[in-house]
């Protein structure tokens, strides 16, 4: 028996909640759809693409559009993946993502959903980004080769924090993060490790200066589990400056 | 009533105010106060944009203050478009229009000519929509037309010596408007009002019964029922309501609502006029692009004109409550803001990024007030329909698609221009009267519409077989159809607005493959790169942008795979650049080849 609020998700049935999107109602549903800019706290996004699901029959992102009863679902079919591998291969060729040597190594949602969804090659030739490192702050870095775009930094400071400090400036692929400044520095801002947005970043633009080996890597929450048996916000909380 | 920005004076270039502060304060302070309750920043950067010659820190800092928005948004904001600039200006910036028949009339020579200058910012934009009068240009912001060899020289020298641009000759900046054929939008010239109080004397029901009798549909390319949406808007609620006329004309190749915004402007705002009375929008925009700023001016006498004679403002043509009045909004140079949602974000003062739908403008537009967007042509057969009558329109089409359609003509044939034309009329017809019967293919609807071939040539233009904007693009016997694809996914790669990353990303090595492969460097693996992410954004891009980017090359693979595979070498080895991975290293050294 169907129920009236309820889809097909891979064969099997989810149910939903008015004003659910198809991840917030598989995510409830300890259901994983691959994504990395939706984040439950913040309104969806839509410009990663990776949770990219067929909606009867059309290409949709699983995070804007709005479940309905009814609707057939593929998710872990072949077409899709094929399509994920390529979305995530174009941004790691689009940024600077050399994860042996990347602090984030272990609780990047990138990498563990590179992992998840069996990316093994960048396939596309790399395209260098060329943006500022920004090393303005005490105890903070921002590393904007790393970044994706997906303005959970610049949510999560603005909604959450009330400081208002990310921006996102130019066009195209000239698309990076801004400091809301004077001179565009993390110093110049009144930012601090423990603010919502130092921890938000499901890559590693956002670093803390100290402390990101406490925890060696191939111990860290992606080394045990993978991203769809735990999730992706776990990251946010081992994320945590080291107490000195 | 509130001030309009049409109202302000058109500013002259003076760098050398760029910093003195008490100058800005009052700018900014003037510029703030235009209208309070709408976003203004964006406008106030153009404005500055265009007094200063760039956007210095002392301005960002007042903006900033005026605005309440930090300086690192306002930067967000600049960068975005591509007019706009906070890097300190030499005495020119020259951007020289890199559509494809801008190239092919030589502005490859033309840059490499001009590139040598150092008092001139030199650089390539999007098409400038002069493609009839090109190679073309923008020399601080005002076109410069017909630059072939012997008048890039001249301008080489003019820059050299310094002369100020005010001082060049008149003729430099000549916009010619060419009507090659016209029909009866073209030759429509009603009295001042006259189609507006005839509607009035109809009543709104018989008017809208008319609209969907006539079966005009939007003269963008999309071709929605310009009936059903006007109906959706009349059946919104809000108190208020806003109506936009989309004059972004940026698909390559386009440049027949120049023409109707130059010549045509009173078929234009009685359209509007008309649109708001039968919606009950109260406040008009005309969506100017950047690129058309030396429209700015006699727009605004239009504007003007119309309301001196009480044809808009307050109780329009003395009907207690018929309150619309129309401003003008200038684009800064961003071709995915003629996409009606990036459209409205930019009218919103925000960068240009397609919005999620739904919400659809109609019900949640500008300030998520119902918003009626139509093109310009749209507005202006209003005015031939209701000059004319429904029936007489509908008859004048082809199957369904009615009325008539301007064309822009451009490339290789000996009568560039405006044709208007029935709907339906066959590309064939076309060519024969532009002069270009020798052509071996034509691009239809610029680099997101359809290659034709001369098989072909007797495909019926209408919104049911060959749909198209406005843009003709002739393709001569003597051209490398692969020029498409490579023009058109350079244009894509430097227009992606940066949201989505199929598209964002793709379009870049997409454009870096075509590149390649024109260059006699490219193979299979080439190939392949662009046939996965050309499919790719048709299935996971954002927007319209990204689904289409990849119609040349699909299309011209589909039509002519020659045209692509002949140029493959059949090394697959890595791709790897001596040159390209040197350059950095060379640059820095100071001995560049």
């Amino acid at each position: 028996m169907t129920s009236e609020r309820a889809f097909t998700l891979d064969d099997t049935e989810v149910e939903f909640e008015p004003g659910d999107s198809l991840l917030t109602a598989a995510l409830a549903s300890d259901r994983y759809i691959p994504h990395l800019c939706a984040h439950p706290d913040f309104s969806p996004h839509g410009s990663c693409r990776v949770c990219l699901v067929e909606v009867d029959g059309h290409n949709r992102p699983a995070c804007t559009t709005a479940a309905q009863p009814g609707m057939t679902i593929r998710s872990d079919i072949e077409p899709i993946n094929v399509m994920r591998r390529q979305l995530l291969q174009l941004l790691f060729v689009e940024g600077n993502h050399f994860c042996p040597s990347c602090e984030q190594s272990g609780q990047c949602q990138l990498q563990a959903t590179v992992y998840t969804v069996g990316m093994t090659d960048l396939h596309y030739p790399p395209l260098g980004p060329r943006r500022e490192l920004d090393a303005s702050h005490p105890d903070l870095l921002l590393d904007r080769d790393r970044c994706i775009g997906c303005e959970l930094c610049v949510k999560a400071s603005s909604e959450v924090d009330q400081k208002h400090i990310f921006s996102l400036g130019g066009r195209g692929t000239h698309t990076q993060l801004i400091v809301n400044s004077e001179h565009n520095q993390l110093g110049e801002t009144d930012m601090t490790p423990d603010d919502r947005a130092a921890h938000i970043c499901p890559v590693g633009v956002i670093l803390f200066k100290t402390g990101n080996y406490a925890q060696p890597t191939g111990q860290r929450l992606y080394d045990q589990q993978p991203i769809s048996a735990i999730g992706n916000h776990r990251a946010e909380d081992v994320d945590l400056p080291p107490t000195p | 009533m509130t001030t309009m920005w049409r109202n302000l004076p058109l500013p002259t270039h003076a760098p050398r105010r760029a910093t003195d502060e008490a100058y800005l304060a009052s700018v900014v302070s003037d510029l703030a106060s235009v209208r309070p309750e709408q976003p203004w920043l964006l406008q106030a950067l153009i404005r500055l944009q265009l007094e200063l010659g760039w956007l210095s820190p002392q301005a960002l800092d007042l903006l900033s203050k005026a605005s309440g928005q930090s300086q690192g948004e306002i930067r967000g904001v600049i960068d975005f478009y591509g007019f706009l600039t906070t890097q300190p200006p030499k005495a020119y910036r020259l951007l020289l229009s890199n559509n494809l028949t801008d190239q092919w009339l030589g502005q490859g020579n033309n840059f490499d000519r001009l590139s040598s200058l150092n008092n001139l910012d030199l650089a390539y934009t999007s098409c400038t929509g002069l493609c009839d009068q090109g190679p073309a240009g923008l020399i601080n912001g005002l076109p410069l037309t017909r630059l072939n060899d012997q008048r890039c020289q001249q301008v080489a020298e003019t820059i050299q010596a310094s002369v100020p641009v005010s001082d060049w000759p008149g003729e430099w900046f000549q916009v010619t408007e060419t009507i090659q054929q016209s029909g009866p939008l073209l030759e429509l010239r009603p009295k001042p009002g006259e189609l507006l109080a005839s509607c009035l004397a109809m009543g709104v029901e018989a008017f809208m019964a008319e609209l969907k009798t006539s079966g005009l549909q939007g003269r963008g390319g999309a071709g929605f029922s310009t009936w059903k949406k006007w109906d959706s808007c009349r059946s919104e609620t809000a108190p208020t309501k806003y109506l936009v006329c989309n004059a972004d004309e940026g698909e390559p190749g386009t440049f027949k609502d120049r023409l109707l915004l130059a010549e045509y402007a009173d078929l234009l705002i009685a359209g509007m006029t008309i649109g708001a009375w039968a919606t009950g929008a109260n406040q008009g925009f005309i969506y100017l692009r950047g690129e058309y700023l030396f429209l700015f001016s006699s727009l605004r006498a239009a504007l003007k004109r119309h309301q001196t004679a009480g044809l808009l403002g307050q109780n329009i043509l003395g009907v207690a409550g018929f309150d619309f009045d129309i401003d003008i909004h200038l684009g800064a140079g961003a071709y995915v803001c003629g996409e009606e949602s990036a459209l409205i974000e930019s009218l919103e003062s925000k960068r240009g990024i397609p919005r999620l739908r739904p919400p659809y403008p109609i019900s949640r537009g500008y300030l998520n007030q119902p918003t009626l967007v139509n093109n310009v042509e749209t507005f202006c057969a209003i005015s031939h329909l209701v000059s004319g009558g429904a029936a007489a329109f509908k008859n004048l089409g082809h199957e369904g698609s009615a009325g008539t359609k301007l064309h822009s003509v451009s490339g290789d044939c000996a009568k560039p221009g405006i044709y208007e034309c029935a709907l339906g009329t066959p590309v064939s017809d076309l060519l024969t009267l532009a002069g270009a019967e020798t052509a071996k293919a034509v691009q239809v609807g610029g680099p997101s519409g359809q290659l034709i071939l001369a098989g072909d040539f007797d495909t019926r233009l209408s919104f049911t077989s060959l749909s198209s904007g406005g843009s003709i693009m002739v393709v001569g016997p003597q051209r490398d159809l692969f020029d498409l694809p490579a023009n058109f996914g350079a244009f894509f790669a430097q227009e992606s607005c940066g949201f989505c990353t199929p598209c964002r990303v793709g379009s870049q090595l997409i454009s870096g493959a075509l590149g390649r492969i024109k260059s006699g460097q490219g193979s299979g693996r080439d190939l392949e790169t662009i046939t996965e992410l050309v499919q790719l954004n048709t299935y996971a891009s954002h927007c319209g942008l990204g689904h289409t980017l990849g119609h040349p090359f699909q299309q011209l693979m589909a039509l002519q795979p020659g045209a692509i595979t002949g140029k493959l070498t059949a090394d697959d080895g890595p791709r790897f650049s001596l040159q390209a991975a040197t350059d950095e290293a060379r640059e820095l050294a100071g001995n560049r080849p």
